[in-house]
């Protein structure tokens, strides 16, 4: 390339307790590109591009900025040099307005700032960049898009040249993605790098210039546009050939299992869940997408009873559920993945034979009188975990010592080793590589093949589409839909998880 | 009750409150930036005792000030070493602080108790402003350091919310990892709040001992540091509530000593009980209200801040 060298790391290493994130990783950035930074969780790209932000100090390597050497001591140091990062976890004050949180920390503001200069120069550079935001609204008043825009405002108010973005289409509809992506490329024409952290090989293809694929910390291949087709970037991301034996069976569906009618509940900061009605039948997937944070965790536990509702009413299997206890539910055969396995799934401290029979102990299977039949639990726990390939070194070593997969292959084993009769499961792929989150959605295919009655809340748009029969959207706390697999695409539900509900958007074309 | 009776009271409460403000201003920016200090007790003891010691000594109370206020900032300066370097558990760091400041302000001036201080702080006429009817006698006719509050918590106010310095603590208190990646030093902040924490704790005990009593006993800041850390939740995190609470609570404490005097048929330890009594009472209603509208407490409250935490 002939445009300027902006940015420049070499043989970038950085080890944590246990793991080495980094291994000589070497990277360069150019003024006017996307560079996709592509690999899975837990390949260090994140740790890379946090080093770049000045967060993290490498144990080894340097890094040149237009070519000479630099040692950033903190985010100011990288800031100063023309780096800003937009973190997968935004860093915004919540309580603060849009404006504040962009001035935070800026030395040149005066002692008493200004607030109304300092918004209407915001104003100008969201209109330049095509950002819309409000400099007076308060951050806890904003969607995640809107936040996302504020975090880029905030770099470029600090005249970035290099802006890093982690994961910054998770939160995103399909359409909000495409917003994003066009705003990027314009930044980039104005000669700015980019640089985009995902795992998602579609957007790579779509928005990258370049590409540098990182694997266990190794950088493993770069790209430039054109010479990469997707199954190589898979390949050289997940390291030998993937085939997905993911193959979704027509649903089967018998007796409803499952009904809610008009639920309604309030969450803990304010918000609600609305009078949300749905059925799901023996032997089928439901599926619950949407952008998190509308409603999904609610929902989640409000059929788990773990959250009271205030309206509305819960049937299983026909029998009225509304106000029993976890254990009523747990013995009508509802098991529940709820989204962070290490905090509400499992007990990180406990080993894997406790955290097996955590459900259970109770009952006689486990249990003499107030003494444990230790010799059974274990028993079913070397059962378990051979049956579902969960590697540990030690029965009796805390489970946090093990990696995500296996949590969840753990935690899989226990909820579905008692037949349920309904699933729940949040996310249940948040976080695995492309091999574990095979085995998570092949399993939960048998469950359902087996007559359970699955609903299934995530994120990801392909992964609703993958596995379920039905679907509906939650948004603001209200369930669109539901429509049949068969009859819907991304577009549609892209729609829905902006609002637009079930009825008026159905009707498209069912492509894919 | 007579006029000049209320005037009294109100007088009184001023006085009884002021120890508490500063107090409680100080626990108030220590836990802005996400500190919370439970040894505002403790270093009030010390200040109250170092205070009363220096100045007895030099006979000299701006000295004794002083003397106090380094006492207190010394402190605040072990509860920053250990909450914010060593990142050690700040509920426990408190009360060990606490502990200490009882015993050790206990041990030194065993040989104090009883004397006079020579040179207290007295009231001073302001011209003019003394005079006023009613309102003089209530909030004018003080020592300095009651006057000088009325200066302090404005300025605070303005502080906390309208400068830059203001934005970066509050910044820290709530989301230190966003301060953080904006290159806002949070360990120098958190220090420097916990710091001047102290140093307002060790004015309120000297306060006590230099002013308010103009004596030393032991043990004689009786609970205050504790009312101070509760009077930071009744203000919501707000100097100017903290200053205006702090005279509802010495009102109460006040109350206790005037009835007594006019002879009311009460038991006087129940009196005496009135303003811990008020204290929860403050407390359940305030946290009861902040549950629902969620609002005040510095989110990152009482969290050690790790930049490289995974």
């Amino acid at each position: 390339m002939n445009t300027p060298c902006l940015v420049e790391m070499h043989g970038i290493s950085k080890r944590f307790p246990g793991v080495k994130a980094n291994d000589s990783v070497d990277l360069r950035l150019f003024a006017g590109e996307i560079h996709c930074l592509l690999g899975e969780n837990g390949s260090g790209k994140s740790t890379l591009m946090t080093i770049l932000s000045g967060l993290y100090k490498p144990d080894a390597g340097q890094l040149f900025i237009h070519g000479a050497p630099v040692t950033f001591h903190s985010p100011r140091d990288a800031i100063r040099a023309g780096i800003g990062m937009v973190h997968q976890h935004f860093k915004l004050v919540e309580t603060f307005t849009v404006a504040q949180n962009i001035v935070l920390g800026d030395r040149k503001l005066s002692f008493v700032p200004n607030m109304d200069q300092v918004e209407s120069a915001l104003a100008d550079l969201s209109r330049r960049y095509k950002l819309a935001i409000d400099p007076k609204a308060r951050v806890w008043q904003l969607s995640v898009g809107e936040r996302q825009r504020v975090e880029i405002v905030k770099m470029l108010y600090r005249g970035c040249e290099t802006l890093i973005l982690d994961e910054p289409t998770a939160v995103l509809t399909p359409q909000e993605t495409r917003e994003l992506f066009s705003i990027l490329r314009e930044m980039a024409d104005q000669g700015k790098a980019i640089v985009v952290i995902t795992h998602k090989l579609r957007e790579v293809m779509e928005i990258a210039d370049r590409v540098t694929v990182l694997r266990k910390g190794h950088k493993v291949a770069e790209y430039t546009r054109g010479s990469f087709s997707e199954a190589q970037l898979a390949r050289a991301m997940v390291g030998k050939e993937i085939i997905s034996r993911i193959r979704r069976q027509p649903s089967n569906a018998g007796e409803e299992v499952l009904r809610l009618e008009k639920v309604a509940a309030f969450n803990d900061s304010g918000g609600r869940l609305e009078s949300v009605s749905l059925s799901v039948r023996e032997g089928e997937i439901f599926g619950i997408a949407g952008v998190a944070g509308n409603g999904q965790r609610e929902l989640a536990e409000v059929i788990s009873g773990l959250r009271r509702i205030s309206q509305g009413s819960i049937y299983i299997n026909g029998v009225d559920m509304t106000g029993s206890s976890i254990r009523q539910r747990i013995s009508a055969g509802i098991s529940y993945v709820p989204e962070d396995r290490l905090g509400t799934g499992l007990v990180p401290g406990l080993g894997i034979v406790e955290n097996v029979i955590l459900k259970g102990y109770h009952t006689p299977a486990y249990s003499l009188g107030p003494f444990l039949k230790r010799r059974d639990a274990l028993s079913k726990s070397m059962e378990l975990v051979s049956k579902f390939n969960i590697f540990a070194s030690s029965l009796e070593s805390p489970v946090s010592m093990l990696s995500g997969g296996n949590l969840q292959k753990l935690l899989l084993a226990r909820e579905f080793s008692s037949d349920p009769k309904l699933i729940v499961a949040v996310y249940p792929v948040r976080g695995l590589d492309i091999g574990a989150t095979d085995a998570v959605h092949r399993l939960i295919i048998e469950e359902k093949e087996k007559g359970a009655a699955v609903l299934l809340i995530s994120e990801d748009l392909d992964e609703v589409l993958k596995l379920s029969d039905r679907i509906g959207v939650l948004y603001e706390g209200r369930l669109a839909g539901p429509v049949n697999r068969e009859d819907t695409d991304i577009e549609e539900l892209g729609l829905m998880m902006m609002g637009a509900s079930g009825e008026v958007a159905s009707g498209g074309i069912g492509s894919c | 009750m007579s006029t000049g009776f209320i005037i009294a009271v109100l007088a009184t409460a001023v006085t009884a409150g002021t120890p508490i403000f500063y107090a409680a201003l100080g626990e108030l920016i220590s836990e802005r930036s996400g500190v919370l200090n439970l040894g505002v007790e403790g270093m009030m003891l010390v200040g109250a005792v170092t205070g009363f010691m220096a100045g007895s000594i030099t006979q000299n109370h701006w000295i004794g000030l002083l003397a106090a206020m380094a006492a207190g900032g010394a402190m605040g300066f072990i509860h920053a070493f250990l909450c914010v370097s060593l990142r050690a558990n700040q509920v426990v760091s408190g009360l060990a602080l606490t502990i200490f400041g009882t015993g050790l302000s206990g041990y030194l001036g065993k040989s104090l108790v009883g004397t006079p201080l020579p040179d207290p702080f007295r009231v001073v006429d302001i011209p003019v402003l003394s005079n006023i009817p009613v309102i003089g006698p209530i909030l004018f006719q003080h020592d300095i350091l009651v006057l000088f509050s009325y200066i302090l918590a404005p300025l605070c106010w303005f502080i906390v919310f309208r400068t830059r310095a203001g934005l970066n603590l509050r910044a820290v208190g709530d989301n230190p990892g966003a301060a953080d990646s904006l290159g806002v030093n949070v360990f120098l902040i958190r220090y420097v709040s916990v710091i001047v924490g102290g140093i307002l704790a060790g004015i309120g005990g000297a306060y006590i001992s230099m002013a308010y009593v103009p004596t030393w006993m032991e043990n004689m800041v009786a609970g205050r540091g504790w009312i101070a850390v509760a009077l930071v939740i009744f203000a919501t995190w707000n100097p100017l509530n903290a200053l205006w609470g702090s005279y509802v609570f010495g009102g109460i404490d006040a109350l206790g000593y005037r009835l007594q005097a006019i002879d009311v048929s009460m038991s006087p330890y129940f009196l005496k009980m009135l303003p811990y009594l008020f204290t929860v009472l403050v407390l359940i209603l305030v946290t009861q209200r902040n549950m629902v509208y969620r609002i005040g407490a510095p989110k990152a409250l009482s969290v050690p801040y790790d930049r490289e935490e995974r």
